[in-house]
Order: C-alpha cells, then sequence, then structure tokens
C-alpha cells in the first residue's frame, strides 16, 4: 500500500521533480509578485494614517509567514524522516533552513525598518518581535547541530529531532499576538469575519504572499537538488544524471 | 540471562536516582557549584545596576530567572557527558530496561540535586534583591515548575550533545530558545506577586507547560541520546 509513497520519495525521482519543477514556480512567481509589487507599490492608495510608509507591509508581512510556514515544512520534513526513515525529509530539511532563516532575517530587518517611522524606534521588546528573533534562534540551532556532527547522518537525525521539537515555539510565535497585550498590531488578514483592510490593499498583499510561498518553493527544489546530489555522490544515478547533463552541455 | 529484564521499571527508576544521588553527594563541591553559580549571577546584577532597592525589586523576578536559567543550563551539561564517556549509559541502555526509564531516572535526579536545590535557596536571593517575603510561595512555585520544566528541556538537549566534544555552547544555543515562554510566565508570575495582582494565570500557564514537557519529553530526550549513542 505504501510503495507508491516509498517510490515518491526516492532520492532519483526526487531530484527529476524537483529539477522539473523549478521552471513552473519560478514562472509563477515572477507573474504574483510582478503584480503584487506593482499594485502594491504604485496603485494602491496610500494609508490614510501611515501614508506611503504603509507599503513596507509587502514585503513584511509575506516574509514573517514565510518564516512561519517554512519553519513548518522543515519540521513536517525532519519528523517523516524521522519516523519513516525516509532520507529525501533530511534533505528537504536542509535545503529548507538556511531559506527559513533568510526570512526570518528579512522579516526582522523591514520590521525594524518600518518600526522607526511608525512606532519611533528600531527595535522594541514586543513579544512578537522577540519571538521571531527566537524563531531566527532555532533556526541557527538546526543548521549549527546538523554542522556539528562529523557523521553528516547523525547530525541529520539530531537536527531533525530539534526541528520537531522546536515546532512547539511556531504556533507559541503565533498567538503570542492574541496572549500579551503589545505594541504589535493583531491580525488582520487571517481571522473570522471580515478583513480589517481595504481590498485596493489586499489584493496585492494576497499576490505577494502566493509569490513569496512559489518563490520558495523555487529555491527549495533548486536548494534539494544540490542536497540530494551531495547525499547519492556515491551513487550510480548520480553518474549517469551527470553525464546526462554533461552531454547536454557539450 | 538477562539480568535487568528480571527488574521492574519502577525498582530499576529508584535505583538509577539512588545511583546518581549517590554520586552526587559523594563530590559536594561539584554539587554546589550550580548553586554558588545561581548566588554569583544574582549579586553581579545589583553590583552592575544600583543599589536602589525600588529598582531592584522591578528586575528582580527577571533576575532570578536568567540566573535560575544559566544555572540549570551549566549543570545539565553534565547530564550523561560522563556516563557516556566511561561506557556506563552503554551498558545502562543494554541492560534490558528500556532507555527512556533510565532517562527519566537520571533527569530527575539531576532536578533533585540542581533545580530542587535551586528553589530553596530561592528566598535568600529573593531577600537580597528587596522581593518581599509575601511573594516567596509564588516565586518558590514558579522556580519548582520552572526548573522541573527546564530540567527536561536540558535532557533533551544535553542528548543531542552528548557525543560532540564541544557541545556546551550548542546546548545554551538549542535550549535557550525553547525555555523562552518559561521565562516571560515564570518571571511574570513573580512580577504579578510582587505588584498584588493575581499570578494565578501565569503559574497555571507555567503548570501546563511543565505537564506538557514532563510528557513529551523523556521520548524526545531518549531518542536524542539513542541518535547520539548508536
Amino acid at each position: 500500500m505504501w510503495t507508491w509513497f516509498y517510490k515518491l520519495a526516492s532520492p532519483p525521482y526526487v531530484y527529476g521533480a524537483a529539477a522539473a519543477l523549478v521552471p513552473w514556480f519560478l514562472g509563477a512567481a515572477a507573474l504574483a509578485l510582478g503584480y503584487g509589487l506593482i499594485d502594491g507599490l504604485a496603485i494602491a492608495p496610500p494609508d490614510y494614517q501611515q501614508g506611503d510608509a504603509f507599503r513596507m507591509i509587502y514585503v513584511h508581512v509575506p516574509s514573517a509567514l514565510l518564516s512561519l510556514t517554512v519553519y513548518t515544512v522543515m519540521a513536517a520534513a525532519s519528523a517523516v524522516a524521522l519516523i519513516w526513515r525516509i532520507k529525501v525529509g533530511h534533505a528537504v530539511s536542509a535545503a529548507a533552513a538556511p531559506i527559513g532563516a533568510s526570512f526570518t532575517l528579512l522579516a526582522l530587518v523591514t520590521g525594524s525598518l518600518w518600526g522607526r517611522p511608525m512606532w519611533g524606534t528600531y527595535w522594541a521588546w514586543d513579544p512578537r518581535l522577540t519571538s521571531e528573533l527566537i524563531l531566527l534562534f532555532l533556526y541557527v540551532g538546526v543548521m549549527s547541530l546538523r554542522s556539528a556532527f562529523e557523521d553528516p547522518e547523525r547530525g541529520d537525525r539530531a537536527a531533525a529531532l530539534l526541528a520537531t521539537v522546536g515546532v512547539v515555539n511556531v504556533p507559541i510565535v503565533h498567538f503570542s499576538v492574541v496572549w500579551w497585550n503589545s505594541l504589535h498590531q493583531g491580525a488582520t488578514i487571517v481571522k473570522l469575519g471580515a478583513p480589517s483592510m481595504a481590498g485596493s490593499m489586499l489584493w496585492p498583499l494576497l499576490s505577494m504572499w502566493l509569490g513569496f510561498m512559489l518563490f520558495f518553493a523555487a529555491v527549495l527544489c533548486i536548494r534539494l537538488q544540490g542536497e540530494v546530489l551531495n547525499r547519492e555522490r556515491q551513487t550510480k544515478w548520480v553518474r549517469e544524471a551527470i553525464m546526462v547533463r554533461r552531454e547536454v552541455k557539450s | 540471562m538477562n539480568v535487568g529484564s528480571q527488574v521492574g521499571s519502577i525498582e530499576a527508576f529508584t535505583l538509577i536516582v539512588r545511583r546518581e544521588l549517590c554520586l552526587s553527594f559523594r563530590r559536594p563541591d561539584q554539587l554546589l557549584q550550580p548553586l554558588v553559580f545561581f548566588l554569583i549571577v544574582t549579586t553581579l546584577f545589583p553590583l552592575g545596576l544600583s543599589l536602589q532597592l525600588s529598582l531592584l525589586r522591578d528586575m528582580a523576578p527577571g533576575v532570578l530567572w536568567v540566573a535560575a536559567l544559566l544555572s540549570s543550563l551549566l549543570s545539565v551539561d553534565s547530564l550523561f557527558k560522563s556516563d557516556a564517556d566511561d561506557g556506563t549509559l552503554e551498558q545502562l541502555a543494554l541492560c534490558g530496561q528500556g532507555l527512556t526509564v533510565i532517562v527519566v531516572a537520571k533527569t530527575f535526579a539531576h532536578w533533585l540535586v540542581s533545580g530542587a536545590a535551586l528553589v530553596l535557596v530561592s528566598p535568600v536571593v529573593g531577600t537580597a534583591l528587596g522581593i518581599p517575603t509575601g511573594v516567596f510561595p509564588t516565586m518558590m512555585l514558579s522556580l519548582t515548575l520552572g526548573t522541573l520544566t527546564l530540567s527536561w528541556l536540558g535532557a533533551i538537549g544535553a542528548g543531542l550533545t552528548v557525543g560532540l566534544k564541544r557541545g556546551n555552547v550548542l546546548l545554551s544555543l538549542i535550549v535557550l530558545p525553547l525555555a523562552m515562554p518559561l521565562l516571560i510566565f515564570g518571571a511574570g508570575a513573580t512580577d504579578r506577586a510582587i505588584s498584588g495582582s493575581s499570578a494565578a494565570g501565569a503559574l497555571y500557564f507555567l503548570a501546563a507547560l511543565c505537564v506538557f514537557t514532563c510528557t513529551l519529553a523523556p521520548f524526545a530526550a531518549t531518542v536524542a541520546l539513542r541518535i547520539t549513542l548508536e
């Protein structure tokens, strides 16, 4: 019953699928980001309180959302790899970690740049900001634990366990807005009832979010190819795949 | 015939706890080090900040909790290390008892000599930092729940880093982010008690975190240890 699952998770299949998917993801990401940027930065009306500075939202919110999404993807892949001993899961986890850390850093930097004109400070010890910073530390922890072991397989499994344990932190980050009354504004999009944002501002934001997701998928596929090749470098199919590439190039 | 399998889990648990306690009490200096560290760190803050008791009292819960966190982290590093170095841990793992029983026993014994001792010392530190005597029950209860949770988080970290030569810094990097909610609610509970409002909410939350960690962390720590032992 599970044979299709294992076939799907075999390294050559994953390598081929990732290679085939990259152009699609990249193209779709370019469309979504293009529309989002043009509409968000040029067409959408300025905010009545924040003026044009609100446009930071089009980078800040998608990257903050992605920082959580990527962590969930990483933890899910790690859990799959730990439980069913599917090695590709470790490759996905290792490929996703630096991307997630970059999105987290981007969210922190854009947030602090946005905070300066709006709150009058680059950094406030607001629980949400702190949690995002802690998320960055979690990413760094997972990445450095993976590289701390001389035996890569052991490092993979240790990092996978840490990522699975650390996923507890993801809901805490997300709901900290609700738990602690803070400087940060509450949820705008994902809540019961109508979103508290005008459609003309909301559509570009959703498009940017979609674009970020697609961009993440594309980068993940590119990095995943590298990870799979590196992990399987002793096998026959890798040698064949590289030979085919060389022939195509020459 | 495997001798270990004739011993029940509870018996194995008490035997290991007794062994751990015996080992700790034979080296009283090592037993006292985390406590002295706790006292030193809490002494540093008044020296670095100011002698105003009102200001100190505002900072006290945070200082107390950060010091407890660091002290617990310092001692948890050696939780599995010496046993892993001389092969005792592998023997224990092979003795026929589940590894989880061993991990639970060792972590509990570690908490008794580090966390529980820290809770007992905390009134002294609390007095020095100007925390009112009436707040001590809340403070000690929050520290009890917090150190128990910390010991468990530390056990996961120690299990993951036990095979590494320089795992100490990595251990902090792994455990401290996970301990953030503890710090917030632990210091929050003490803070609320000092300002006279009800600390029940924060204490309940700490208790929830404690129960959650005590139920799930043993398995995570076991898996961690198995990964590094194999």
